[in-house]
């Protein structure tokens, strides 16, 4: 908990930067926030930018766990929230069986006991409290499923029939994000602090790549994140964006290069460009 | 403070963006926890709580360099306010803004704004006709697998209800229950041309996208023309008249030129790739004139259908006598559609719901 007292965005920005996250300003005030508010941080923004990066650095330095929930179409509470122990229960109830017991109501309510709950993402955030959940890719969900996160977000309660209510003594700090495949409801975003998070300005980018990969040289940052630069101008299907340039500037140290070598670069381009039509351009226009 | 912020969100809602009391309350909260004196810190406690999507945040932009700098809003800013207050108010500053004619077609009343496109002039009873067959459009349309399970006769072992089953009859063994994947229908996506040459349809389809709207939720309308406007939202409304003159409000190009190909593009850029159009049902209502160059139509269509399940062009010009798809938009188009329906009438309509919830057998046969 003493972790959680951060003074100012400044000071958040200077403990992501120490774990190796360079956040701006807008996105510093908006961690800090969720963080002295408890109020669910939603980010949205292209692939890439470090939506999900923020959630695992912000976990890092206040050093409680992260806890992850992937959201995808036709995903429902019992792979959310919590589900009972089927297996488990049958075994309990046959073991009763055996030892010659058939009071019913009792054999019920030892059934639907904590220990045959089998807790989910939310429910274990939810009773961790000292975490940070990270609801990814909310948009991917169907809107039945966005009603229900909004019931679990806004009261940091879960109410489970069989055994009560369930109450988070402090509320984790949730990050939500979204690639804005779909409008998200205005109910949920309502109860969130939301932030537009942007491909970096070039120095960002230079300083990121440097910091992920200190024995990349300036030299080779510097011409990734030109590159990179030209490239999102280009008209492309995906442009790429920061994880992508990390993945080449990986690439470019595997492949042994000290600079920004043009020939390497094409050679790599799979790290930074996933569509054939985008590959087909660049090539034909020049790096 | 509170006086200032109120006077703050005033500007806000005047530009489009609509704040709601509990945002500002949330604005509140969070300048509780910075710096109030800071202008730097004022400005993200409000584009943190006030602002709901990317196009917020352009108009947070101006509408905070307006009040707390003192800038005098430039002019773009009157047509979004008409547009999004539904304002029937010509601009205050009229003239110069790049958009005299949005707001002429604002300005008029909505009634006036339907008549202007509703030029194929159905009358009363054609209209109940139409919507007749309109509400015939099948909502259990082509199925996909869904994720959820649902209780069944066979399939995998429902280990829930099974339990509670035994539980009531005392542990005894009971019969195993089941349950089975459940089947969805797939998203629905219009893709409406509202530019002159449609205009004597746009009326119909429209009406048509909002069946379609209320029968099966997900489906997502757009107009093309020379932008692309998401209607879905202002199709919401159960009554198609009402929904119709919200959707009339919010297109800003009705009768303009066509740019299918960009504007195609803009749509799989902005949303089609990125998961609207996977898996989905894609229908593109035009008549196929292409201003622009028709190999980026051809191009952006090629990447449509590989990403939809399928392709449906309608085209009002189809059904006619000596029809040839001869537009240069059409003809680059055609390569890539699964199925070439008419939409010039009523029985054309019903066909287009019949194609649309059947099950195609091959995914290459083409009718034309």
């Amino acid at each position: 908990m003493a972790d959680r007292k951060v003074d100012s965005p400044a000071a958040l920005a200077e403990r992501l930067d120490a774990t190796g996250y360079l956040a701006d300003t807008g996105l510093a005030t908006g961690a800090f926030l969720a963080v002295r508010m408890g109020r669910p941080l939603f980010l949205e923004g292209e692939a890439g930018v470090g939506k999900t990066s923020l959630a695992q650095a912000l976990a890092t330095l206040l050093d409680v766990p992260l806890i992850r929930l992937q959201c995808y179409e036709g995903i429902e509470a019992s792979q959310a929230l919590y589900d009972w122990d089927f297996p488990r229960q049958l075994l309990h109830l046959r073991a009763a069986e055996a030892a010659g017991r058939h009071d019913a109501e009792r054999l019920e309510a030892e059934l639907y006991d904590r220990r045959f709950l089998i807790a989910r993402p939310l429910l274990h955030a939810i009773e961790t409290g000292d975490a940070v959940l990270l609801v990814d890719e909310v948009d991917r969900a169907d809107d039945e499923f966005e009603a229900f996160l909004l019931e679990a977000l806004s009261e940091f309660t879960i109410s489970i029939p069989e055994l009560g209510t369930i109450r988070a003594d402090v509320p984790p700090v949730v990050v939500v994000t979204s690639n804005r495949t779909r409008e998200v409801h205005d109910a949920l975003k309502r109860r969130c602090l939301y932030h537009w998070l942007d491909h970096p300005t070039y120095e960002r980018e230079v300083a990121i790549i440097r910091r992920r990969l200190p024995e990349a040289s300036e030299r080779l940052a510097t011409g990734v994140a030109a590159a990179v630069r030209r490239l999102r101008g280009q008209d492309l299907l995906k442009p790429p964006g920061v994880a992508e340039s990390l993945d080449w500037a990986r690439a470019l140290l595997e492949l042994g290069a000290r600079d920004f070598d043009p020939g390497l670069a094409a050679a790599s381009l799979g790290a930074v460009l996933k569509y054939h039509e985008d590959a087909e351009r660049v090539r034909a226009a020049g790096l | 403070m509170i006086g200032v912020l109120v006077g703050f969100a005033r500007t806000l809602r005047a530009v489009g963006v609509p704040v709601t009391t509990d945002r500002l309350q949330s604005m509140v909260g969070a300048l509780d926890q910075l710096d109030v004196t800071r202008a730097e810190d004022v400005y993200w406690a409000g584009r943190l709580t006030l602002c709901a999507g990317p196009d917020d945040l352009r108009r947070y932009d101006r509408a905070f360099a307006a009040y707390f700098h003192g800038d005098r809003p430039t002019a773009p800013l009157v047509p979004v306010k008409a547009v999004a207050a539904g304002l029937a108010r010509p601009p205050a500053d009229g003239g110069g803004d790049g958009e005299p004619h949005t707001a002429a077609v604002l300005s008029a009343s909505d009634r006036e704004v339907l008549r202007q496109h509703d030029v194929s002039r159905l009358t009363r009873a054609e209209r109940d006709e139409v919507n007749r067959l309109l509400a015939r459009l099948d909502p259990v349309g082509p199925p996909r697998r869904s994720r959820r399970f649902a209780p069944a006769r066979r399939g995998r072992i429902d280990a829930g209800r099974t339990l509670r089953q035994l539980l009531r009859g005392g542990g005894e063994p009971a019969r195993l229950l089941r349950r089975a994947h459940r089947s969805r229908p797939r998203r629905l996506v219009l893709l409406i041309d509202v530019s002159g040459s449609m205009t004597p349809y746009a009326d119909a389809l429209l009406r048509f996208a909002h069946v379609a709207c209320r029968r099966r939720t997900g489906t997502e309308v757009f107009t093309i023309g020379t932008r692309l406007t998401r209607i879905s939202p202002a199709l919401g409304s159960r009554d198609a008249d009402l929904a119709l003159a919200a959707a009339a409000k919010v297109v800003p190009d009705w009768s303009g030129g066509t740019r299918l190909g960009e504007l195609m593009r803009a749509f799989l850029d902005r949303w089609g790739q990125r998961g609207m159009a996977r898996g989905a049902v894609v229908v593109v209502a035009s008549d196929g004139w292409e201003r622009g160059d028709p190999r980026v139509l051809a191009e952006q269509m090629a990447r449509l259908r590989r990403l939809a399940h399928r392709v449906v062009w309608v085209n009002p010009h189809r059904g006619k006598a000596g029809f040839a798809p001869l537009t240069a938009g059409m003809a680059a188009a055609l390569p890539h559609v699964d199925d070439f329906v008419a939409g010039h009438s009523l029985a054309a309509y019903e066909e287009l719901a019949a194609v649309l919830s059947e099950q195609p057998s091959r995914r290459s046969t083409l009718r034309v």
